[in-house]
């Protein structure tokens, strides 16, 4: 791999008419880093909504062997866009100009930039749904979305970011323009390429304009709130609730940890001594949701729920909803270095992984918490720790490895919505094989020959290992 | 190098950057990200530069320099974020570094050195820029050297400034404020008025028409003597010694006197006098003093909520808008005390702006020093107070208030909108003047 030299970067200048070129050590340095580890300087970052000059630049980055990296807002967890090797950052947070909504197709045209959260408000004023919503909606672009195919609550119901791309509009890593999928939901012409480029994390190519599936939105919800005395129990009341034939919207978990975390950062009358808590909601039409919402409350008492809460009001809803919204925040007060791990089982998995959870928090002596999106057995167990303390971490790098060995043990997968990126990637042979990793390496190696496109994601180096400490 | 490195990260408050997790959701609120567009023009960025700096990764501080000048200290990045990012601080720690590390000084330092440290702090020098500005005014110059367009081509842009600045009081007028004023009808608290100095050198008026209110609402309203600038703009501006010397000269003047409140009327100067115990948490001598002083610190919406409100005689046809002093969103915290007040008024008609909590632009003297920066900021925000179509923004802040009217000016609203204090606003419907 080269890195640019005088004369790329006068071509580079040359190329880039209607944008930007940041070359200042201060702008470098500002698009180093992620929402996960490392800081790693890219030798220049273009800024440009032109398709034209961004073709142009992957195809004098190919020509001269120099890494490209993908970058939305940067809120990646896995080290997506990091520019590990140098090279070219394309900050393609500045395409976001286009954002349309065709009720009569149900579908949205977006450009990569334009955050998510303003697809969810332009779609709802028509009466419409984008139902993917990964917690970041607010500050991640859907360009990110769709390469790292994030997901969020509403997964357990409606799928994830995936489900619903219908059409791409990609930069190759070659430089050409092509554009896979279209306008219908139905379309069997040839391989499925847009579900390739979904979730490919930016080797693949840079995706410049997308054609997402809208449904209309639920004209009701309704929340329960059930508290548990022991996390077995939850883990049971929500199989239960699935054998009894209601699909909930979003179904949350808190343990104990995280109960605590927030009652210590903003007291909100939970009990501290509970196991586990548990957040459903219920969407659809407004009598089936009240119905829905009290065989839901029957199921958790059954099974031993020691209380079970609907609330009446919006503001209650909201305020219920807000503990677990403070999770996160709460919890990062604890320590300053939050590892965040999205490892997934299946559902019926979810006690047996919690309960290996809690011995592996145990047996690393690590601050470990765990919450998240119990309904689809994404769960998302968090440790607290300080970076600085180096023994600390080489503890918590060790209880890493062993989640992501037990979610692969319990027929589970390493991440459920976050992405490989440079974190996973020494686990990637663990869950899909020698075999299985030589054939993405061969889709890889077929897409992008002079491997340019995010060099250093997903697929591991020859003995890499997981390292937190820097 | 290993300890003066050990000693930069102290000096920088290293690790306070360590709070920070990446997550990038102070973006959608920041400013300057909105109008720069680059990482380094966001929270996350800046925080990460210091970072660098701590770890060793960037040597030269100089580096920073522009991203930590061209910040506006508005805050809406800590009120966004998640895990509690105390950036204010790390702002002021990262500005000291670089003020202290500064060779020569620049025009913009030079400029700030006579300002901050002779003009601010010092009444006189304030009554007698408030008195020449009244000079000049009735003087006819100010009209000559509009005619001509000598005043666009001023450098610095101070010519716009000159247009919007408010009429100044004559030195008759500017008879200063009672040392009591004794509260209307019974008593029900005590307070101590914080003057301010651009305040007091150019909105006097509204500083006299916060005392009528108070006295109104049921408060004895004591001005103390010998109370100086609260060195907001010297923090800001990596003058933290100053500062700090100030807070100390206005808490032993405040301490003189038994009151309940130590109130103010500028959003700005109220979040540094609610922070003197952040300022000073280094000096054991100073530090329970001046957290005594910070509790007492209130906004003047606060004492008026407190008191029971404002008694309304009506309200003339006006659209009201409210453009938030960041400072009292962010860091006081004060968000529903003004719009209490404001709809309060019988038949008032409200509405609120999108994106009503960015800054405006003004902060502190940064439309002065980064003048176009200010300005593509104010852009965005007057597009936002056009929508509303009001005829009256309301501020609480007196760089908002002058940010307001030069936008109006830079509009050609003039005929239609005005920008007024929220003192000013709850004046007129009480019908104090
Ligand atoms: C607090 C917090 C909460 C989060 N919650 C969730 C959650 O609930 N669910 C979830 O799934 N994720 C979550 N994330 C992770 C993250 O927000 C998502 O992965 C998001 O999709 C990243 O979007 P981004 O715009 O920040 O992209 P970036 O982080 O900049 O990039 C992510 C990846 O996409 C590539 N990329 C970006 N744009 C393009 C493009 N146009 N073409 C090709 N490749 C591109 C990059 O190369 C990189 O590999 C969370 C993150 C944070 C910090
Ligand atoms: S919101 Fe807070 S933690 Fe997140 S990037 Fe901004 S300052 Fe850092
Ligand atoms: S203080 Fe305001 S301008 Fe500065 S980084 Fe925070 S949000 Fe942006």
């Amino acid at each position: 791999m080269k890195t640019i030299t005088s004369a790329h970067l006068t071509e580079i200048i040359s190329t880039v008419k209607t944008g930007r070129v940041l070359t200042d050590e201060s702008d470098r340095f500002s698009y180093s880093f992620d929402g996960s580890f490392g800081t790693y300087l890219p030798d220049v970052v273009i800024q440009t909504k032109s398709v034209e000059e961004l073709a142009a630049l992957v195809k004098l980055a190919n020509r001269e062997k120099i890494p490209v990296y993908p970058r939305g807002q940067a809120t990646s967890l896995s080290g997506g866009p990091l520019p590990v090797l140098g090279g070219m950052v394309l900050d393609l947070s500045v395409m976001d100009d286009l954002l349309e909504i065709h009720e009569e197709d149900l579908v949205a045209v977006v450009s990569p930039g334009i955050l998510t959260a303003n697809i969810h408000n332009a779609a709802e004023k028509k009466g419409l749904m984008y139902p993917p919503d990964p917690s970041s909606s607010h500050v991640s672009t859907i360009g990110g979305n769709l390469a790292e195919n994030s997901g969020g609550p509403r997964g357990l119901k409606y799928g994830v970011t995936k489900d619903y791309v219908i059409g791409l509009e990609i930069i190759t890593p070659q430089g050409e323009l092509i554009r896979t999928g279209g306008r219908t939901v139905k379309n069997v012409t040839g391989y499925d390429l847009t579900k390739l480029i979904v979730g490919s994390e930016g080797t693949l190519g840079i995706i410049t304009k997308a054609i997402l599936r809208l449904i209309p939105k639920p004209p009701a919800s309704k929340t329960v709130m059930a508290i548990f005395n022991s996390l077995e129990d939850a883990g049971r009341a929500i199989s239960k609730i699935f054998c009894s034939g209601i699909l909930p919207s979003k179904m949350e978990l808190m343990d104990q940890a995280s109960i605590v975390a927030v009652e210590n950062y903003q007291p909100s009358g939970l009990p501290r001594d509970a196991e586990a808590l548990i957040l459903i909601e219920l969407d659809g039409h407004p009598s089936a949701v009240i119905d829905e919402a009290e065989q839901v409350s029957e199921v958790c008492k059954e099974v031993g729920a020691r209380k079970v809460r609907v609330p009446k009001t919006k503001a209650e809803t909201e305020e219920v909803w807000k503990a677990r919204k403070l999770v996160s925040p709460a919890i990062a007060r604890i320590k300053p270095t939050k590892i965040s791990e999205d490892a997934t089982v299946p559902r019926s998995k979810i006690p047996e992984m919690c309960r290996r959870l809690q011995e592996i928090k145990k047996k690393y002596n690590v601050h470990l918490v765990v919450f998240g999106h119990a309904g689809d057995g994404n769960l998302h167990p968090n440790i607290i720790a300080d970076k600085s303390d180096k023994e600390e971490m080489k503890r918590v790098e060790q209880a890493v490895s062993e989640i992501f060995e037990a979610a692969v043990q319990l027929g589970g997968t390493l991440s459920g919505e976050h992405g490989i990126g440079t974190m996973k990637a020494p686990f990637m042979e663990m869950e899909l094989g020698a075999e299985g990793l030589d054939m993405m390496r061969k889709i890889k190696q077929a897409w992008d020959p002079n491997n340019i496109m995010n060099p250093g994601k997903i697929f591991p180096e020859p003995g890499q290992r997981l390292v937190l400490s820097e | 190098m290993k300890q003066d490195l050990e000693q930069l990260k102290e000096e920088l408050k290293y690790e306070k950057t360590n709070s920070c997790v990446q997550c990038g959701y102070c973006l959608p609120v920041c400013p300057t990200y909105a109008t720069m567009g680059k990482e380094t023009h966001s929270p996350r960025g800046r925080i990460n530069l210091v970072k660098m700096v701590g770890e060793g990764r960037i040597t030269d501080l100089s580096v920073l320099e522009e991203p930590m000048e061209l910040c506006l200290g508005c805050r809406a990045c800590e009120t966004a974020c998640p895990t509690g990012v105390e950036y204010g601080g790390i702002l002021e720690a990262a500005r000291a570094a670089i003020t202290r590390r500064k060779k020569s000084p620049t025009p913009v330092r030079i400029l700030r050195n006579t300002v901050f440290k002779e003009v601010f702090p010092s009444r006189k020098a304030m009554n007698f820029i408030g008195n020449s500005m009244w000079l000049y005014e009735k003087s006819g110059i100010q009209k000559l050297a509009r005619k001509s367009g000598l005043m666009k081509k001023l450098p610095s842009h101070l010519g716009e400034f000159e247009a919007i600045t408010p009429s100044a009081v004559s030195p008759r007028e500017r008879t200063s404020l009672l040392r009591v004023t004794p509260a209307k009808g019974d008593k029900k608290y005590t307070v101590a008025f914080f003057v301010g100095c651009v305040m007091d050198a150019m909105f006097r008026k509204i500083n006299h028409l916060s005392v009528k209110l108070l006295s109104e609402a049921g408060c004895d309203v004591i001005v103390i003597e010998n109370q100086t600038c609260c060195g907001a703009l010297h923090a800001h501006s990596g003058e933290l010694e100053e500062s700090k010397s100030l807070a100390k000269r206005n808490i032993e003047a405040f301490e003189k006197e038994e009151v309940d409140f130590i109130v103010n009327n500028a959003g700005g100067c109220g979040a540094m006098l609610f922070e003197y115990d952040h300022l000073l948490a280094d000096e054991p001598m100073w530090v329970e003093r001046a957290k005594l002083f910070s509790d007492k610190t209130k906004d003047i919406s606060q004492i008026l909520v407190l008191c029971g409100g404002i008694k309304a005689k009506g309200c003339s046809q006006q659209r009201i808008t409210y453009q938030r002093s960041c400072h009292m969103t962010n860091v006081l915290k004060v968000t529903e005390d003004p719009l209490q007040l404001i709809q309060s008024v019988p038949n008032v008609e409200f509405i609120e702006m999108n994106d009503a909590n960015m800054c405006c632009g003004s902060a502190g003297i940064y439309n002065i020093v980064n003048y176009d920066a200010s300005m593509e900021i104010l852009d965005q925000k007057m597009e936002n107070v056009r929508d509303t179509n009001s005829t009256t923004i309301i501020t609480t802040n007196p760089g908002c208030l002058i940010q307001m009217k030069l936008g109006i000016d830079r509009e050609n609203l003039k005929e239609s909108m005005r920008a007024i204090h929220l003192v000013e606003y709850l004046a007129e419907v009480t019908g104090i003047s």
